[in-house]
């Protein structure tokens, strides 16, 4: 799956709010077709990251590339037009706006196209994530399960070489998350490189070939996934969270 | 504007209505009085501004309380560039719109540091300030305010009569350029980026929209329009003062009442919010401050149980739309 091009290379970033530290030092690699795991309890720095990573806050000190650039003080349109795309913890739909005009926007300016241009990979994105049915309804009137592939298909219609995924199977029945689970399959096996923060394990270790536990800010483990829940360090941090997710 | 989403029978029917009834509204000389053509003309002058102010604060989140500013630079440039210039009223009405742009490119990255609540008082003060600038001038009047000499109203026409029929004129395309204009922009992508922005500011930052930019080119635009509606007011008006120029109640507060009741970040919202304010105030005028204490029941009602107002209502209950922007998906067998 994966080759021996680097997607995203970080190395040393940091960032603190005031005396809080929330991003301590931290250094990853990963390859591009890759799909990698961040665990870690809650306020470990998770989503931080994301936000470093795309651009909506500025790391103190460090240094991020993606495909061999530096993109350390690129804004986060610009990052987003390179390429790196998120979903939301929260969906955040458009929710006036029907589901086909949320991802018109994210293929028009997401991939800068006319709207004209935008409205083939549009349509293709509902297509591909089983919105199509539902393209005319008004995104704020979709269950959740519905905003949870909204956010995918946003994200897919911006054509993401990574994609990064907050969270996202959180709040989900057991077989909404197996379709979840099948399509964000899909996806990275037609050659998207993914970062997934998850808590909903079973869903994320189905996935990922590699897995990197963050405490505190920082980073503490990384190897694949079955070394990794195995690790004593690891197990004591997850206790809680893996009864949390025995029960979906 | 020839988008393909749009099924072309209703186009062309959407587009005969609306010239019959542009038709039949500059045939107004022709069956309206003098006083229902001034009555008509400050109909048009209101909604242009109710439809400029419901795409700043309705559309691209710039809550200003501080439009009356672009009003008085719109007005004070007409009559000051006519006096000491000597220009026409028609260059100076241009003039105007340019230097309410400049006022507006000068605000907005002071301004835009600002956010929500924030955002709104500070654009009070900057027209507050404006305001209070032109009262120090004595070339203009000072607090007194300055009156269009008659040889400049002759200018546009030489009896009475034409002038108001041109003044009339000028207003109605005026708010049917604002609103078509507006539609049109809402339409195209620059609309589907402010759409985005209205529903979702987050979200639209991270698909790569650039929020600063759409944001700074909305309230520079809408400066510029405001200031050439504010030409065609005081033209009509024939006096200034810093009071009337630059008045809260008249230029911000008024038309913050109409597109609320009307219906907030829809087009819509603003001609229903202007057909109701001046229903109610032409009924209710002779009853005295209690007509505002009416007004402002009707708002603080629409707030609470229609908070996108009378349209926003009737949008959502009966799926009306009478300008519709929503862009239809493709056919699925030409995917």
């Amino acid at each position: 799956m994966s080759s021996d091009e680097i997607a995203l290379e970080v190395v040393g970033l940091c960032k603190a709010y005031g005396a809080l530290s929330v991003t301590k030092d931290v250094s990853l690699t990963v390859r591009a077709g890759e799909a990698i795991g961040i665990i870690g309890p809650n306020g470990a720095g998770k989503t931080t990251l994301f936000n470093l990573f795309t651009g909506i806050i500025r790391a103190d000190a460090g240094r991020i590339s993606f495909f061999g650039q530096d993109i350390t003080t690129a804004s986060a349109r610009s990052r987003c037009h390179m390429g790196i795309t998120r979903s939301f913890q929260v969906p955040q739909p458009f929710g006036g706006m029907t589901v086909f005009e949320n991802t018109l926007v994210a293929a028009a300016f997401g991939q800068k196209l006319s709207q004209r241009e935008a409205r083939a990979p549009a349509a293709e994105a509902l297509q591909r994530t089983g919105l199509w049915p539902k393209a005319q309804l008004r995104a704020g009137e979709i269950t959740l399960l519905d905003r949870k592939r909204l956010e995918l298909a946003r994200s897919i219609a911006t054509a993401p070489r990574l994609l990064l995924l907050d969270e996202i199977a959180g709040g989900l029945t057991e077989s909404e998350c197996q379709e979840l689970v099948a399509l964000i399959r899909k996806i990275h096996s037609e050659g998207t490189t993914i970062i997934w923060i998850e808590h909903v394990l079973h869903a994320l270790l189905s996935i990922v070939d590699r897995v990197i536990v963050l405490d505190f800010g920082q980073k503490i483990a990384e190897g694949d996934p079955a070394t990794i829940m195995k690790s004593p360090e690891v197990s004591s941090i997850y206790l809680g969270l893996e009864a949390e997710s025995a029960h979906g | 504007m020839s988008e393909p989403s749009h099924p072309s029978s209703d186009w062309r029917r959407f587009i005969a209505i609306s010239a019959l009834l542009v038709i039949g509204l500059a045939a107004a000389p022709l069956w309206a009085d003098r006083a229902g053509l001034r009555l008509l003309g400050e109909m048009y002058s209101l909604l242009t501004l109710a439809l400029l102010w419901n795409l700043l604060a309705g559309y691209a989140g710039l809550l200003s309380v501080g439009q009356q500013a672009f009003v008085g630079i719109g007005g004070y440039t007409l009559f000051s560039a006519t006096i000491f210039l000597g220009v026409s009223p028609y260059v100076a009405i241009l003039l105007g719109i340019v230097l309410a742009a400049l006022a507006a490119a000068l605000f907005a990255p002071l301004l835009f540091r600002l956010e929500g609540a924030y955002f709104a008082i500070g654009s009070w003060v900057a027209a507050e300030t404006i305001y209070l600038v032109f009262t120090m001038i004595p070339q203009l009047g000072g607090g007194a305010g300055m009156s269009l000499p008659a040889a400049v109203v002759r200018g546009i026409a030489e009896d009475r009569s034409t002038r108001e029929f041109i003044i009339y004129w000028l207003l109605l395309a005026a708010g049917t350029g604002t609103l078509f204009g507006a539609y049109a922009l809402l339409r195209s992508k620059v609309g589907l980026a402010l759409t985005a922005l209205r529903d979702n500011p987050t979200a639209a930052a991270s698909l790569g929209i650039d929020i600063w930019r759409a944001k700074f080119w909305t309230y520079v635009g809408v400066a510029a329009a405001v200031s050439a509606v504010s030409s065609l007011i005081f033209l009509q008006k024939l006096r200034i003062s810093p009071a009337s120029g630059f008045s809260l109640n008249d230029w911000t507060v008024t038309i913050i009442f109409i597109v609320v009741i009307g219906g907030i970040g829809r087009l819509e919202g603003a001609i229903v919010g202007t057909a109701v304010y001046f229903l109610l105030r032409e009924f209710l005028a002779n009853l005295g401050p209690v007509y505002m204490i009416v007004l402002g029941t009707i708002a603080i009602i629409t707030m609470i149980f229609a908070r996108r107002g009378i349209w926003g209502f009737l949008e959502a209950r009966f799926g009306w739309s009478l300008l519709p922007t929503t862009r239809l998906p493709p056919h699925e067998d030409k995917i």
